[in-house]
């Protein structure tokens, strides 16, 4: 096959010619670097509190005439004296790695669930979608919510608890994509040939998955890390005094009126985060569904 | 189409039963003896053992779930750790409120989510169209809690002494207050059921306000309402945009709707009868979905705007540990949630004839 036949280069091909994907993948590689480097890009330390410098002091940028001689805050100064640029950046690291975890978990127990109830069938199917049916009877923060509630607060508990209201859209969409496959001739074909059911699950039918998968998955991250600063922001996730978005902004709430930089920063680096993930997602799905190639 | 609506009921039950046991489930996870969670760290043996016998506990895990789902039958979820006072009684302070906001929510959403939706599908790929979806892109990906801050910030203090100012917390200003219906109606034996829904309805400000005359109450109430309904919709406005951009279309590109224009039909006509209608059952589907995200963002806004609703209560019940009624609320929730998907059910048979055959 020649290389640019290849239907893994077209598709990236055709991602970087999307116009919302070429914004998100920006975003996201923005975001990433700020991750990676955190250490590097944050001028001050994000838990230890500074040594001078009022609390909650407006930022301070030295080129938009901040006085020379004061130290630069780009995002000011929090509550607890602590430079909120240099918390927001190590905030990106705490927030890819959450929307990540969470969804890799997610997808493996969904993907594993759904793959069974398809490929198997009979009543094991109707007990798993059965019971995953009732986890979508909940509305998914709220379920997320009365998880915590018995797990207790804790940022690692909120991620458990994310990741289970994940599990039934990653168990749907691989059954579906079983079930579409699993009676084709060249799964029939492979089972004739001897092949074991293992085999014929992971190499046969499973990779017809992958793509509603990436799609979704992608999209799940950013709702991954919406729901995580939520329950941070309610006070049922990060606790203080982790560099966590959604935290930062519950710490700060009630100064909404006399800093409001304090709320607006944070919030702005989760919606970032959350759209790079979204835009990124809706160009995944346009470039790899079938029918919106030549209509999209 | 009576019918239908019998058959959909009853694939409702297993749901239910599979909520109750969930909830069930939750409680019997807490980590801790329940005696010690609810007596306190002094509880002694004896004190223990009475208070199992006396709340069933000291029975085989299926006849207290049985018994746990007939006391629910009959409208007993319990009483609270805290106050001693019965669940249902916080919910009927506490549930009408966040119906208001979801249903103000759920009202801004559609109108204005269908509004947008449809002019971007009509002026494909203009730059309104463009600018449009983009907003819609980041208005899913806003915390709810942060455009609930950021939107008191601009109608309570930017704008202030405008005539667009908005409050940015409370549910009613001072000095406006809420009279029970019973005491205006002069009702004094309301027991179970009727004493229920006169709490709710006297609870609910916007209603109390029209049923009692007191427009002024229904207005306050309402002013309250708008920030907080805007920023629980706001997500659910961008989804709904872009569901109907999508549906319509693909209804546009449909034979039937060339035919319509060929034989002359105005195009407003032609997109109001032939496409809107057609394109409606996702877009209601999506509406229905959202019911869910409205009322987890109706949690996140309360606690924002101060407002006395189901969320902000549980969020307290669970820092505190007041495990009966974090689970009366769920259940509660998930019924609402359950029932909302029944109403878009059957506004489908009600829109599509061949749901009703099938």
């Amino acid at each position: 096959m020649r290389q640019r036949d290849n239907p893994y280069v077209i598709m990236l091909r055709r991602l970087f010619q999307h116009r919302s994907a070429q914004l998100g993948m920006f975003l996201l590689a923005v975001l990433i670097i700020c991750a990676v480097f955190a250490e590097q890009i944050a001028p001050y330390d994000p838990i230890v509190p500074l040594k001078v410098g009022k609390r909650r002091e407006a930022p301070c940028i030295h080129l938009l005439g901040c006085p020379a001689d004061k130290p630069e805050h780009l995002m000011g100064i929090d509550g607890n004296s602590r430079d909120l640029f240099s918390r927001i950046i190590f905030g990106a690291r705490l927030s890819l790695q959450i929307g990540i975890s969470t969804v890799t978990f997610a997808i493996i127990i969904g993907g594993l669930l759904g793959a069974v109830a398809g490929f198997i069938g009979g009543w094991l199917d109707d007990l798993i979608m059965r019971t995953l049916d009732v986890l979508m009877a909940f509305p998914s923060l709220l379920l997320a919510i009365a998880i915590v509630a018995v797990l207790g607060p804790g940022l690692i508990n909120a991620l458990l608890a994310i990741a289970i209201i994940e599990i039934p859209i990653f168990a749907r969409v691989v059954r579906a994509s079983v079930l579409s496959v699993k009676e084709l001739d060249y799964v029939m074909a492979s089972r004739a040939q001897g092949a074991s059911e293992f085999r014929v699950l992971f190499t046969r039918i499973m990779p017809n998955a992958l793509t509603p998968l990436i799609v979704q998955g992608t999209l799940g991250i950013a709702s991954a890390i919406l729901s995580a600063a939520a329950l941070s922001f309610l006070g049922l996730g990060a606790e203080f005094p982790t560099p966590e978005w959604g935290l930062m902004l519950g710490e700060e709430r009630n100064s909404v009126f006399n800093a409001p930089f304090l709320v607006f920063f944070p919030g702005f680096a989760i919606m970032v985060t959350v759209l790079s993930f979204n835009l990124i997602g809706d160009g995944l799905r346009d470039v790899l569904d079938p029918r919106l190639v030549h209509g999209g | 189409m009576i019918q239908f609506l019998v058959r959909r009921l009853f694939l409702v039950l297993p749901v239910l039963v599979g909520i109750l046991l969930v909830t069930f489930i939750i409680t019997r996870l807490v980590p801790g003896d329940p005696c010690y969670v609810m007596l306190g760290e002094r509880a002694t043996e004896a004190s223990c053992n009475e208070f199992k016998s006396r709340f069933g506990l000291d029975k085989s895990i299926p006849e207290q779930f049985v018994r746990y789902v007939i006391n629910i039958a009959q409208g007993d979820f319990g009483n609270s750790l805290k106050d001693r006072r019965p669940i249902t009684t916080v919910i009927g302070e506490r549930l009408p409120m966040t119906i208001e906001l979801t249903i103000l929510a759920m009202i801004f959403s559609s109108t204005f989510g269908i509004l947008l939706g449809v002019f971007s599908a009509l002026n494909r790929n203009s730059i309104v169209d463009t600018l449009t979806m983009l907003g819609a892109n980041i208005g899913v990906s806003m915390p709810v809690f942060w455009l609930g801050l950021l939107l008191a910030y601009l109608f309570a203090l930017v704008l202030k002494g405008t005539p667009f100012q908005l409050p940015p917390s409370g549910r009613l200003s001072a000095g406006m207050s809420l009279i029970p219906l019973t005491k205006v109606w002069g009702i004094t034996d309301a027991t179970g059921i009727k004493a229920f829904l006169l709490a709710f309805m006297s609870n609910s400000a916007i209603l109390n306000g029209l049923l009692t005359g007191n427009y002024a109450l229904t207005l306050d109430a309402l002013k309250h309402l708008i920030l907080p309904a805007v920023a629980v919709g706001t997500i659910s406005l961008s989804v709904i945009a872009r569901m109907t951009r999508s549906a319509l279309l693909e209804v546009l590109g449909q034979d039937y709707i060339r035919t319509a224009r060929a034989k002359g039909l105005r195009y407003s006509m032609v997109i109001r009868k032939h496409a809107l209608r057609n394109a409606l059952i996702p877009i209601v589907t999506i509406i229905g979905i959202q019911t869910g995200g409205l009322l987890s963002g109706a949690v996140l806004t309360e606690t924002i705007f101060s407002l006395p609703g189901v969320g902000s209560r549980m969020v307290e019940a669970i820092l505190g540990r007041d495990y009966p009624v974090v689970q009366g609320f769920s259940v509660v929730i998930a019924l609402i949630f359950v029932f909302s998907n029944l109403i878009v059910d059957a506004s489908y048979a009600y829109l599509d004839p061949r749901v009703r055959v099938k």
